[in-house]
């Protein structure tokens, strides 16, 4: 946990703003965070239905510079770098030698030599050592975790309430592109990236920590009577899982590796070498290995993590990730187990305080957002 | 129409420390988590309570209430045998969050003594304690 020398909870540069819009706030990631503000389901309708409004500051943000950086990250990551084209996004994974996951990331390529990466608020410390560990010429690495701010708005009506504050015409910015433009309340132009963690469409919006609550208060005055909800760290999670999107710490962890999640499609294995790369290659060649599977439970007890999971009445796994899903109306989870217990459709049992309860696998993502 | 008092907590009923009430009908008690209770939780998605006929204790765990979030413990505020269990919550959970005190009960004890609700705090007592709290 990232804490100041007292061992103190840090806060973003918005907390007066969550304090005053009600937020109940928890620790997360050493941070003092909003979990919800009025509801988690409320908060979570907002979103899918029209949109919702976070405060992601608490996670890392590091800037890399040089001419270098493209090679370098590749031999760290298992997705490609170097290819990226400025005003790119894409998603990563830094691994570990036997091809566990150090944190999944996300790459901003914002000019030739100039990129954003941001990393879970958890891994921030670990990842800055990650990064600095392997120093390589023509790559500068600046920390800006808790010094710069993190807002972003999820949802289907995201581009009609954000566009009038903001030069760039949204409607013509590319999923996982990003770009920099003026926004109403900043002194200079600030990233601004299609991209999220709720499987609906939507921005973020990378800025100076003093400009943050300028922002935030100028998107929540217009747009909150129409439906524009603050939304916490609950409902994130509840809206992540449901798109089937992996939460390191649960599908992903230093033992288990991309592959296991269900990112092979992340993996790049042409390229030359990467870190884990042969690990990697032996979990595929032998493929017997356990794997995230998506659960619908068929009652109404929801599987929480950690919960045993049977197939056949063995031992197959367990729950690393549950929660009710308002969008499928069902108890939803993620488990890892053994192959044959992976398989779509396969009954499995999951095990709720001593009784086993029936749960069906299916693909993920559990919910998949309208075409437009 | 029960009483309300100050915060919310009506009058009539008699309260657990745990923010269980219970409504006194004869030897007969229904059960519920106060008002404080649910907006402590948040939103609820399930109710796990004891089987028709199960004999109680009171102030053990008898069952469970979930959010979203969490899973909490129900630590009965009487014991007894059950007598009814509010089967509408496996369908509408949510009631609990909407009228804790009205169709969001738990479930029905007929108690063993009636000596028990003497452990039991009165309206103002539990108002006093979410005061505090």
């Amino acid at each position: 946990m990232t804490t100041d020398a007292s061992g103190a909870l840090r806060r973003t540069a918005l907390h007066d703003a969550h304090l005053a819009l009600g937020a109940r706030m928890v620790p997360f990631g050493g941070f003092e965070m909003p979990v919800q503000y009025t509801s988690i389901l409320k908060e979570h309708e907002a979103v899918r239905k029209r949109a919702g409004l976070f405060d992601l500051s608490h996670m890392g943000q590091f800037v890399l510079t040089g001419a270098g950086v493209g090679t370098w990250a590749e031999a760290l990551t298992v997705n490609k770098v170097a290819n990226m084209k400025p005003g790119q996004a894409r998603y990563n994974i830094f691994t570990n030698d036997r091809g566990g996951a150090h944190d999944d990331v996300i790459f901003y390529r914002l000019d030739e030599n100039r990129w954003l990466l941001v990393v879970n608020a958890s891994n921030a410390d670990k990842m800055w050592n990650v990064v600095t560990a392997e120093p390589a010429s023509g790559v500068e690495l600046v920390n800006l975790h808790g010094e710069r701010a993190l807002i972003a708005i999820q949802g289907p009506r995201s581009v009609e309430w954000l566009q009038p504050y903001v030069e760039a015409d949204l409607a013509a910015l590319k999923y996982y592109a990003c770009a920099e433009t003026r926004v109403k309340g900043t002194r200079e132009p600030i990233v601004i990236a299609r991209t999220g963690y709720t499987g609906e469409d939507g921005f973020e919006l990378f800025l100076p920590s003093d400009e943050a609550t300028g922002v935030w208060d100028l998107l929540l005055a217009e747009n909150r009577r129409h439906g524009l909800e603050p939304c916490g760290l609950g409902a994130r999670d509840v809206l992540r899982l449901e798109a089937g999107m992996p939460l390191y710490g649960h599908e992903m962890t230093e033992e288990i590796t991309p592959l296991q999640a269900g990112l092979a499609w992340a993996i790049k294995f042409d390229k030359p070498a990467f870190r884990g790369k042969e690990a990697l290659l032996a979990q595929r060649d032998a493929g017997d290995y356990a794997r995230i599977a998506g659960l619908v439970m068929e009652g109404r007890v929801p599987a929480r993590s950690g919960y045993p999971v049977f197939a056949n009445g063995a031992r197959a796994g367990e729950i690393r990730s549950g929660s009710w899903g308002p969008s499928v109306d069902k108890n939803i989870g993620t488990a890892l187990v053994e192959p044959a217990a992976a398989a779509e459709g396969a009954s499995l049992e999951v095990e709720v305080r001593g009784v086993r309860h029936r749960a069906t696998v299916v693909l993920m993502p559990f919910y998949k957002r309208p075409k437009p | 129409m029960m009483t309300e008092m100050a915060n919310g907590v009506p009058a009539g009923l008699l309260y657990s420390k745990e923010h269980e009430w219970v409504k006194l009908d004869g030897d007969v008690a229904t059960v519920g988590i106060t008002d404080y209770a649910q907006s402590s939780l948040g939103d609820i998605v399930y109710v796990e309570m004891p089987r028709m006929g199960a004999t109680i204790t009171q102030f053990d765990s008898i069952g469970v209430v979930e959010s979203v979030k969490a899973v909490s413990d129900i630590f009965t505020p009487v014991g007894g045998e059950i007598v009814g269990t509010n089967g509408e919550l496996d369908s509408d959970p949510a009631s609990v969050n909407s009228d804790p005190y009205g169709q969001g009960w738990f479930y029905k004890v007929k108690l063993n003594d009636m000596s028990q609700t003497a452990n039991l705090l009165t309206p103002e007592q539990y108002e006093q304690l979410i005061a505090e709290s």
